[in-house]
């Protein structure tokens, strides 16, 4: 760039941006860290009581809080292993040419814009035990009658998750698919290369990248998933699909215990870190 | 022999167009069914929408588009005798929606873009680091940070204000601001701007003149991206507002208690509240893969 500009314009041009994400992250952060080593309720109005680490003490104490991780657990597994086949297949599908194949892809994508909350009660009109289509469909299929709301809410959650995101994982396969270069499939006809060592010496190695990252944001996309479950079984039945971030809304904004909270939101962006950095490290090995 | 052979080529390849057709359209059902039965929904009245088997064919209605705007209408419950609130005075929320969205929105990408392209042509020190920090906050999960910023609010009074919900909006959008801008600013060719500063122009007249008009289109496409970000936010809607200044999202949240609600009516809100998602995917397609990772996979040309 000329040097015919002024030394502080390219850093008055960054100075409200940085101020702002550092005021969203840093000040937000380091005040539920401190909060995490009180005891508070906001409710009783009381002054908060400096307690240490006894929030986390009891959190990691208590079987409850595990089986929410169990829970969580299950609905991140489930979710994204579907949604990576069911997106594999879409991708390979969507990479053969053939007329309405842009269009077919943009109804094929339209989930991943729509409103997590629109998602979450709509579903709750298809999953109906009585007059819920999917339940009518389940019901002409297998001849069951099929309550998924009372009898299966973790399944409920876990379709309505994939029927959402599917889609991402097909936009990520698909565009490694589209960039193998011309000359390596053709390569491979002329070599007559088999089905599966196609797959092995030639997609493979050009996706896997775009494979890694899209795992990686689908991951922690659906282990912070928060609205649409909320809006679809708010955690019930009972507390059969209650995953972490309900668990924390609930012990903030419904119990109000409000250390304990902070502390449970540490633990778990803590997991998101490992998680991220664990992907990180397994991406830049490759 | 050989024509044989050919023909029979020409079959496999047939059938083989034919079997794509039929999945592409199968897993195109799959995907647009719910879309499709939430607008037809809107379309029914509370008993066509209650009725089972559902409903495929039925008088279209189209009270529940006008019930969505009155206010304060009652209702006498046929089955319990009860009084039922059936207004939604939903203008309000979506009044709230439209203006928290736009001004946000108009913040978030000016600021954004300033410094998006600092980054991209200046690259001041600690470049990298700023970058790679602003981009961490996409791992952030919404609920961490909310408790805190929730008793913050109340305390510095910005609970249930616009100005509260908007400037939470604008630090939300900015991380995303920032890097889709700045990649598309790092694609166009600099050459132009170089010569600008040889003749002597000012930074600012190049940034706005010469570097902005080359990027229109990016920049289009980051607002629809903020669009859909902004519209669609629940969590901090739900805490940071009240009646006054709730958004459309925590008003079709509040129907999920609700037993014997009209799903007419609330497909209608719905469908209204998806609108500019349903066409925006038209418009975004392109971008899709670029906007849902911050601007890190520009994808391939289709």
């Amino acid at each position: 760039m000329g040097k015919n500009y002024n030394r502080f314009f390219p850093v008055v041009l960054i100075i409200p941006a940085v101020a702002l994400v550092l005021f969203l992250v840093v000040f937000p952060l380091i005040w539920a860290l401190g909060l995490s080593f009180y005891s508070y309720n906001a409710l009783r109005g009381q002054p908060p009581v400096f307690t240490g680490l006894a929030n986390y003490e009891r959190l990691l104490n208590s079987l409850d809080i595990w089986r929410r991780f169990v829970t969580t657990g299950q609905f991140v597994f489930l979710s994204v292993l579907l949604e990576f086949i069911i997106g594999f297949g879409l991708a390979f599908l969507f990479h053969s040419r053939f007329k309405g194949r842009q269009l077919a892809i943009t109804l094929v994508t339209t989930p991943l814009l729509v409103a997590p909350v629109a998602v979450g009660i709509f579903h709750r009109y298809l999953f109906d035990a009585t007059f819920g289509i999917y339940t009518y469909f389940t019901e002409m299929l297998t001849g069951f009658e099929v309550k998924f709301l009372t009898n299966y809410p973790m399944l409920a959650i876990i379709l309505m998750d994939v029927w959402q995101w599917s889609p991402f994982m097909m936009l990520f396969i698909l565009a490694g698919l589209e960039a193998i270069p011309k000359y390596m499939t053709e390569t491979a006809l002329i070599d007559k290369l088999s089905i599966t060592n196609k797959f092995r010496y030639v997609i493979w190695p050009t996706i896997k990248p775009l494979v890694a990252l899209a795992l990686l944001f689908r991951t922690m996309d659906a282990f912070r998933t928060f609205d649409t479950i909320f809006t679809l079984t708010g955690g019930g039945p009972g507390v059969s699909t209650e995953v972490l971030s309900i668990t924390i809304y609930r012990i903030a904004f419904q119990f109000f215990r409000t250390g304990e909270a902070a502390a449970l939101a540490f633990i778990f962006l803590i997991i998101i870190i490992l998680l991220t950095n664990i992907y990180l490290r397994l991406a830049r090995r490759e | 022999m050989m024509q044989r052979n050919t023909s029979k080529k020409k079959i496999i390849r047939k059938i083989k167009q034919i079997a794509t057709y039929v999945m592409v359209l199968a897993v195109t059902a799959y995907f647009i069914f719910p879309i499709f039965w939430l607008i037809a929904t809107s379309f029914k009245t509370r008993a066509q929408a209650f009725s089972t088997p559902p409903l495929f064919v039925w008088e279209p209605t189209f009270r529940n588009y006008i019930d969505i705007f009155l206010k304060r209408q009652t209702e006498i419950e046929a089955i319990t005798g009860k009084e039922l609130e059936l207004a939604t005075g939903a203008e309000t929320f979506f009044f709230n929606s439209f203006l928290v969205t736009s001004t946000s929105i108009l913040i978030a990408t000016f600021i954004g873009t300033l410094a998006a392209y600092s980054f991209s042509r200046y690259k001041p020190t600690g470049t990298n680091t700023l970058m790679f920090f602003i981009l961490s906050t996409r791992m952030l999960p919404a609920i961490v940070v909310a408790i805190p910023i929730y008793f913050f609010y109340r305390y510095i009074g910005l609970y249930n204000t616009y100005i509260g919900l908007i400037l939470l909006y604008v630090m939300f959008n900015l991380p995303f601001a920032v890097w889709m801008m700045k990649s598309f600013f790092d694609e166009i060719p600099k050459d132009i701007e170089q010569a600008a500063f040889v003749d002597g122009a000012k930074p600012f007249k190049v940034f706005s003149k010469i570097a902005l008009p080359q990027v229109y289109l990016g920049l289009g496409a980051t607002i629809g991206f903020l669009i859909i970000n902004v519209w669609n936010e629940f969590l901090f809607a739900l805490l940071l507002t009240e009646k006054a200044t709730r958004t459309v999202p925590v008003m079709i949240a509040g129907t999920r208690g609700e037993v014997g609600i009209n799903w007419g009516l609330i497909a209608a809100i719905e469908t209204l509240y998806i609108f500019p998602a349903l066409i925006l995917i038209f418009i975004l397609q392109k971008y899709l893969l670029r906007g849902m990772t911050f601007g890190t996979v520009r994808g391939v040309k289709q």
